[in-house]
């Protein structure tokens, strides 16, 4: 199960207004595709920078002056603090203001929020990464944290699913994980291009190609909302457990404490409860259309 | 020392305790008219209260009427609550100034919160506060809320006559009210009786002219009490087996005949003491160098209150009036372990069409427990998660 509450890294916030960012500074940027680029940020207050620590799956309220806030999950390792990283797609108001920024200007966060990536849970099971688009980032900490106690796991499989060839992100990254011989990695795109010579479809599709050990299988997804639906009820048919098909869900969100009510779920706030969900606990909720 | 039991008071204390109130410092809020309604506003006597008035209401129906006699407290709740002092409409969080070396700097100063002593609460409305508690004043309590309810003054009216809508005793939540009160006041025709809810009503009760009530005026209470919860409440709901049977009926052709009619105006979400959806957003200057972030209620109601980089996830007037009545009446019990719901009917009230959230439950709980009667459990509901 993911961590509860109580078991969480501390919220880096002012103690007494939890709507108010802190300073992070933008050290580097890199451009991911047209759209999608990383961040990598500094807190500009180091006592900030001391006390904030994340598990793999979790968002930060990514702040601009004068625009707004926006939901992000972090992408970079639990484990290296020295600096925070996002990857951002430009699609509303503020991602595109973020996208604007030069190394060295500012920007507010409020986090980390959310529970996170089960890791412990999936101790000594093979774990199945499906990943859209930039699905992939709220993931990306989980695939370094299994890979850097890779002994503790079964087999690593990853499937990764974009619009074309041109739209994959962490590019050489995917490639050095897929020359590993401990870690399965698998691309699909829906629109190939004349150099393209892996499969095409949509992500779903490459299930077929994986041999699962169900019982033992621990499923991680993050993608369009098709698309986890997708997955979820495929996995679910090959038997695997429903309490290790775990899916990242994304909402509008404007505070990330439960209290805008904007990101409800039936009883669950994805701020809160998640964005990561076992199948189990969204059963009910997770093929009705408009819940 | 906090005297229990109850004690008499002269309707002519109302104007001392008022100005007592005013005196310690309190803005003293209560019922007044205002566009033909009851409406709470400042007041500072109690000529100011609406004596001699009651309303008429129904679904989608609001009149004032006069009264035969001239109670100060002869009406129930109008289209406000407290929600729109603890948790108002819109409020400046903080303030943000550029530093002028690409920074900017949050202004942490927490916004100063007024001290409100409020008149002629309703027993409803407490039991809103402590369902709004949950949100705003728990492990991440807003700042703003918590002052103002730490240092707030209640001056409860206990309700002898429920209206055309109310249901608060099928909610639990009333006609009299048993917690978060300072005093409590039930209105007899020559005078009051005052129950002491705290310290401070203790203290408060020791300024104005008082006695100890007789056995009569106890049971007098007792009795006008039991009769308005069994007998006077407008409308009822049946809420054993609710939530589940919401919950696993997402899909019943009901959710059709209201979201129909649903004019997803928001009214039911603007005069709903517990409703407590917000949108968060940046004002700036024209010179740009200082933005204010304020916080505005919110509506599930609204098409964009749902909008995401993937489109809207309820885009149907039908999904979002399920939404409401659910989190209302059953998902509310999975966040906070209660209902969402207090039975004061202003929904039904203010509801330019007159849904109706007891008729709407109602008809959906009835098919489905028939339809179990009929054909044996499990049939008709699937797994609910609530």
């Amino acid at each position: 199960m993911s961590t509860s509450l109580s078991q969480r890294p501390p919220i880096v916030t002012h103690a007494s207004l939890p709507m108010v960012p802190t300073m992070a500074r933008l050290i580097d940027r890199v451009q991911e595709t047209s759209n999608t680029f990383t961040c990598r940020l500094e807190f500009v207050d180091p006592e900030a920078a001391a006390r904030f620590r994340f598990y793999p799956g979790q968002f930060n309220m990514v702040y601009l002056f004068g625009v707004g806030e926006a939901a992000i999950s972090i992408s970079s390792d639990p484990d290296d603090l020295s600096s925070i990283q996002h990857t951002i797609r430009h699609v509303g108001s503020v991602t595109f203001a973020v996208s604007r920024l030069e190394v060295g200007d500012v920007l507010g966060i409020r986090g980390p929020f959310g529970s996170n990536w089960p890791l412990e849970a999936c101790r000594g099971r093979d774990v199945l990464l499906v990943a859209g688009g930039i699905g992939i980032a709220p993931l990306r900490p989980a695939i370094y944290q299994i890979l850097k106690h890779r002994e503790q796991y079964g087999r690593l499989i990853l499937l990764y699913g974009v619009r074309s060839p041109k739209d994959m992100i962490y590019r050489e990254e995917v490639e050095a994980w897929s020359k590993r011989r401990d870690f399965q990695v698998m691309c699909t795109v829906d629109y190939p291009d004349p150099q393209w010579i892996g499969p095409v479809g949509v992500v779903t599709s490459l299930m077929r190609r994986v041999r699962l050990d169900s019982a033992r299988t621990s499923v991680l997804v993050c993608g369009p909302r098709v698309m986890n639906r997708e997955a979820a009820h495929s996995f679910l048919s090959h038997h695997v457990p429903e309490e290790h098909i775990f899916v990242s869900l994304e909402r509008n969100m404007r505070c990330g404490i439960g209290q805008c009510g904007h990101c409800q779920y039936g009883p669950k706030f994805v701020c809160k409860d998640g964005p990561v969900f076992s199948y189990d606990s969204v059963r009910t909720m997770f093929s009705k259309e408009e819940v | 020392m906090r005297r229990d039991g109850m004690f008499a008071v002269a309707k002519d204390q109302l104007d001392p305790l008022i100005c007592e109130l005013a005196h310690d410092g309190y803005t003293v809020i209560g019922p007044t008219i205002r566009d033909g309604a009851i409406t709470y506003d400042e007041i500072t006597s109690a000529a100011m209260l609406p004596r001699g008035w009651t309303q008429e209401t129904d679904g989608g129906h609001y009149r004032l009427k006069r009264r035969t006699d001239d109670a100060c407290f002869g009406f129930v709740v109008g289209p406000h609550s407290l929600k729109r002092y603890l948790f108002p409409s819109r409020l400046k969080l903080f303030s943000v100034t550029r530093d002028g070396q690409g920074g900017f700097s949050p202004d942490v100063e927490p916004p100063p919160a007024p001290k409100y002593a409020f008149v002629g609460v309703r027993s409803c409305d407490l039991a809103a506060v402590a369902v709004q508690d949950m949100v705003f004043n728990s492990e991440m309590p807003d700042p703003y809320y918590r002052q103002v309810r730490e240092q707030m003054f209640v001056v409860a009216v206990n309700c002898a006559e429920p209206g055309g809508t109310c249901f608060c005793s099928s909610m639990d939540t009333g006609p009299r009210c048993s917690a978060g009160y300072d005093l409590a006041i039930t209105e007899l025709s020559t005078s009051f009786a005052m129950e002491v809810g705290s310290e401070r009503g203790q203290a408060m009760l020791e300024r104005v002219r008082h006695e100890e009530a007789d056995a009569n005026a106890r049971h007098l209470v007792d009795l006008m009490m039991s009769t308005a919860a069994k007998h006077n409440m407008g409308r009822s709901l049946d809420t054993a087996d609710l939530p589940e049977i919401l919950m696993s009926n997402l899909e019943h052709r009901q959710w059709d005949q209201a979201g129909n009619r649903c004019l997803a105006c928001a009214n039911c979400t603007l005069v709903c003491p517990t409703c407590f959806c917000n949108n968060i957003y940046d004002r700036t200057d024209l010179s740009g160098d200082h933005a204010d972030r304020y916080r505005n209620w919110g509506s599930c109601f609204a098409l964009e209150f749902t909008y995401h980089t993937g489109g809207y996830i309820r885009s149907s007037r039908r999904a979002r009036y399920r939404q409401w009545l659910t989190h209302k009446l059953a998902s509310w019990h999975g966040q906070f372990g209660t209902s969402g719901c207090v039975g004061c009917g202003r929904c039904i009230t203010w509801c330019p069409v007159g849904i109706d959230i007891t008729v709407e439950a109602t008809a959906i709980a009835d098919d489905v427990r028939e339809s179990l009667k009929r054909h044996g459990s499990g049939t008709k509901t699937e797994e609910a998660d609530v």
